[in-house]
């Protein structure tokens, strides 16, 4: 068997990933695959737990977040839409006007 | 009638009288105010006078009426109901204080008719009126403080009562702010009181006393008694704070008449006297209180042997006679200072409401060198002012005689008598007899120096104000018949009737004093105290009527003693240089600039603010607008949170 730790191991390097990218890119569409990246590096971490505690609590938990990530990636994309409509830009540094 | 509802029916109608002049007065005709005003006192004193008469036929007698309406004060052990305490001291303080403060209500009428804000005196004469009433029937030390300061609150009001000239607004305030001072001490005493006896009540407190055996808690007595006489001190004017009398004479004359002459003056003297078991049990106490009122009766009289301003002559000569009610207190004859205390209230009431009639007639002049050969234009005036004078210089037969010579008397041999203070107090009476009749020269007699343009506004005043002047003159002549001396085979029945009130106290104060070998017999003394009257009168005839020349010739001859004298021996330069100018110093440089300009103004308000707004702009950088930089705040956040976690778990 694959022991759990590498499972875990490529959910944490999965997840750095996404941060990483959601902090550091500047596409904004980037910066939501990044996002998807990160939700679904817990995922993995939900099912690797499933399997080897036997629990299948886990796998109903993906299912919550499957659908969130689907709900949010429709409504986020929604708005950059209607932002670029209004800036003509994808770059995330110029959505600033809500500075104080 | 119940003596309770009687009580209450005394106390209440100048309240009311107050409240209705005050709140509505400005909307009255003069003929209303005055109506609700005088109707007020005049209730007062026919109630008064039903209570004593109720009283002194009831069953009880002479063992004091107390009734509580209700509890005032209740916390922790302390209790103070409002309750009233009657017995033959307060009969006579409640008659006395009526009754004259009644007449000086009916002479404002006819004194203030000119001047403005009718009302709103008549509004703080029926408030000093109930609140006096208030000081003398209370049967307890915190309602009684509530009287002491409540006629220290009119006293305020109606010295500054003419509050846009300045001089009087400073007397005012000069006024409260020495008295404040004995107002302490009161309070520290009664602390005290409390903190030894748990009751503030004069009747638990009293009873306990009485039953102390000699020399037990000998020095917190003492010290109680002490403290309570520096709040006399203060308010009946007393060395050292009696500097804000005499200037408060700015104030309108009814107001000396009433405020600073007959009633509240005379409430120190009435604590010391209702406190009487508490002195009777801490002789050194009341040995003070006799001494300081000895020397400022000897002081004062000094002072006014010089003053041109006849109220300031006036004023000085209450301060001395308080000192002579203060002595008879302090020697143990309490009943003698109480005597003195009602026989001055009415002939001191009439020299200075005669002082008004003049000053009325004058047009406001009060110097007496701009005044002479009155006599003859205004006879009331000078037929009154004479029978006051006669009574305060203690020419027998008259008022002030007999109460002067008891308390005389008693610093002679009464139970902490000393023959000294008898000698002082007997140099003073003759100082007493010369600056009155000298006052009344100046004023009345000899060729007239008064200035063409007041001469011929000279005018007898109205029947609203001589009456009063005549019946004050009346009671100055009879109110010391009460108590014929024993040297005359009399009664003293003043003394006898006052007896359950000061038996005990005097009893304990036997217990204390060794009898000393009295030399002189009272004939002796009272003889002794007539020569000092006559020389002081005969003196000032001789210089102000005869050889009016002698006067200024000493002037000259003594120039320093006289400059000094003038200048009230520099009391108020004095305390002006010791405890004002540092005070206004202190305030100005440093409690104003340092203080309040800068730590609160500068560091406390608008560092506050600054502070607030650079600390809002530092966290304001996180709102960048920059969407990665929140994104990297919110990972911050949640690493440390589950490094949290980790760390509670570990």
């Amino acid at each position: 068997m694959v022991p759990l730790s590498h499972y875990l191991a490529l959910s944490v390097i999965l997840f750095v990933l996404g941060a990483a990218g959601f902090i550091f890119r500047r596409n904004i569409i980037t910066v939501f695959m990044c996002i998807e990246l990160m939700l679904n590096a817990v995922n993995l971490a939900f099912m690797a737990f499933s399997r080897f505690l036997g629990n299948l609590d886990g796998q109903i938990f993906v299912f919550f977040v499957i659908v969130v990530a689907a709900a949010e990636a429709a409504v986020g994309l929604a708005i950059i839409i209607a932002l670029h409509r209004n800036r003509e830009s994808l770059n995330i540094e110029d959505v600033d006007s809500m500075k104080m | 009638m119940n003596l309770e509802i009687l009580l209450l029916l005394m106390v209440l109608p100048p309240l009311v009288g107050a409240a209705l002049n005050g709140i509505l007065g400005r909307r009255f005709s003069q003929a209303t105010v005055s109506l609700i005003g005088c109707g007020g006192a005049g209730l007062s004193m026919v109630f008064a006078l039903l209570s004593a008469w109720i009283y002194s036929n009831s069953t009880i007698e002479p063992v004091p009426f107390t009734y509580p309406y209700f509890t005032w004060i209740q916390a922790g052990e302390l209790r103070a109901e409002y309750a009233f305490y009657y017995d033959r001291l307060t009969l006579i303080m409640t008659l006395t204080v009526t009754v004259v403060a009644f007449l000086i209500h009916l002479y404002s009428r006819g004194y203030m008719e000119h001047e403005g804000g009718y009302y709103r005196f008549f509004a703080y004469l029926n408030l000093f009126l109930f609140m006096m009433l208030t000081l003398v029937t209370a049967a307890n030390y915190p309602l009684m403080f509530v009287g002491w300061e409540g006629v220290g609150l009119c006293s305020y009001l109606l010295i500054g009562f003419y509050f846009r000239k300045k001089s009087a607004a400073d007397a005012g305030k000069k006024a409260f702010i020495v008295t404040r001072i004995g107002d302490a001490g009161f309070t520290v005493g009664v602390a005290l009181l409390f903190w030894t006896f748990k009751s503030l009540d004069f009747k638990t407190v009293f009873d306990r006393v009485a039953g102390l055996p000699q020399r037990q808690l000998e020095s917190v007595l003492t010290a109680i008694g002490l403290l309570l006489f520096l709040g006399a001190v203060g308010k009946s004017a007393q060395l050292p704070l009696y500097v804000w009398l005499p200037d408060a004479m700015e104030g309108p004359t009814p107001v000396s008449a009433l405020i600073h002459a007959a009633t509240m003056v005379t409430a120190g003297v009435y604590l010391v006297a209702r406190s009487s078991i508490i002195f009777a049990h801490a002789p050194s106490a009341l040995a003070v209180v006799g001494v300081v009122g000895c020397l400022t009766a000897l002081f004062a009289g000094t002072i006014a042997l010089t003053q041109n301003d006849l109220k300031r002559m006036l004023a000085y000569s209450t301060i001395s006679q308080l000192g002579y009610m203060f002595l008879g207190c302090g020697a143990g004859v309490f009943a003698a200072g109480i005597f003195h205390l009602m026989t001055h209230a009415f002939f001191k009431s009439l020299l200075f409401l005669g002082a008004g009639s003049v000053m009325h007639a004058m047009s406001g002049e009060l110097d007496m060198r701009k005044m002479g050969g009155l006599w003859r234009k205004l006879r009331t005036t000078h037929a009154t002012f004479l029978m006051g004078t006669l009574a305060i210089s203690g020419v027998p037969l008259f008022a002030g005689f007999f109460s002067k010579d008891e308390i005389l008397a008693g610093a002679y041999e009464g139970p902490l008598g000393r023959p000294w203070l008898f000698w002082l107090g007997a140099f003073t009476a003759a100082l007493t007899a010369f600056y009155m009749f000298r006052g009344l020269c100046l004023t009345f007699y000899g060729k007239s120096r008064v200035e063409p343009e007041a001469e011929r506004h000279l005018h007898e005043s109205g029947y609203k104000m001589t009456i009063p002047l005549m019946v004050l003159a009346f009671f100055s002549v009879v109110a010391g018949w009460v108590s014929w001396p024993k040297a005359w085979h009399g009664s003293e029945a003043f003394d006898r009737y006052l007896d359950p009130v000061f038996g005990r106290a005097t009893d304990a104060l036997r217990n204390v004093s060794p009898e000393h070998n009295a030399n002189l017999s009272s004939g002796e003394l009272m003889g002794f105290s007539i020569l000092a009257a006559a020389i002081g009168m005969g003196i000032a005839l001789w210089w102000y009527l005869k050889s009016t020349d002698i006067p200024e010739q000493l002037a000259e001859r003594y120039a320093d003693l006289y400059r000094i004298l003038t200048h009230k021996y520099y009391v108020d330069e004095f305390y002006n240089w010791l405890i004002v100018r540092p005070l206004c110093i202190i305030s100005d440089k440093f409690l104003w600039r340092v203080v309040d300009t800068e730590v609160i103004d500068h560091v406390m308000v608008n560092g506050t603010g600054e502070e607030t707004a650079r600390v809002g702009g530092v966290l304001r950088r996180i709102q960048s607008g920059n969407i990665p930089s929140y994104a990297a705040w919110v990972l911050l956040g949640a690493v440390l949170w589950l490094l949290y976690v980790f760390a509670a778990h570990a």
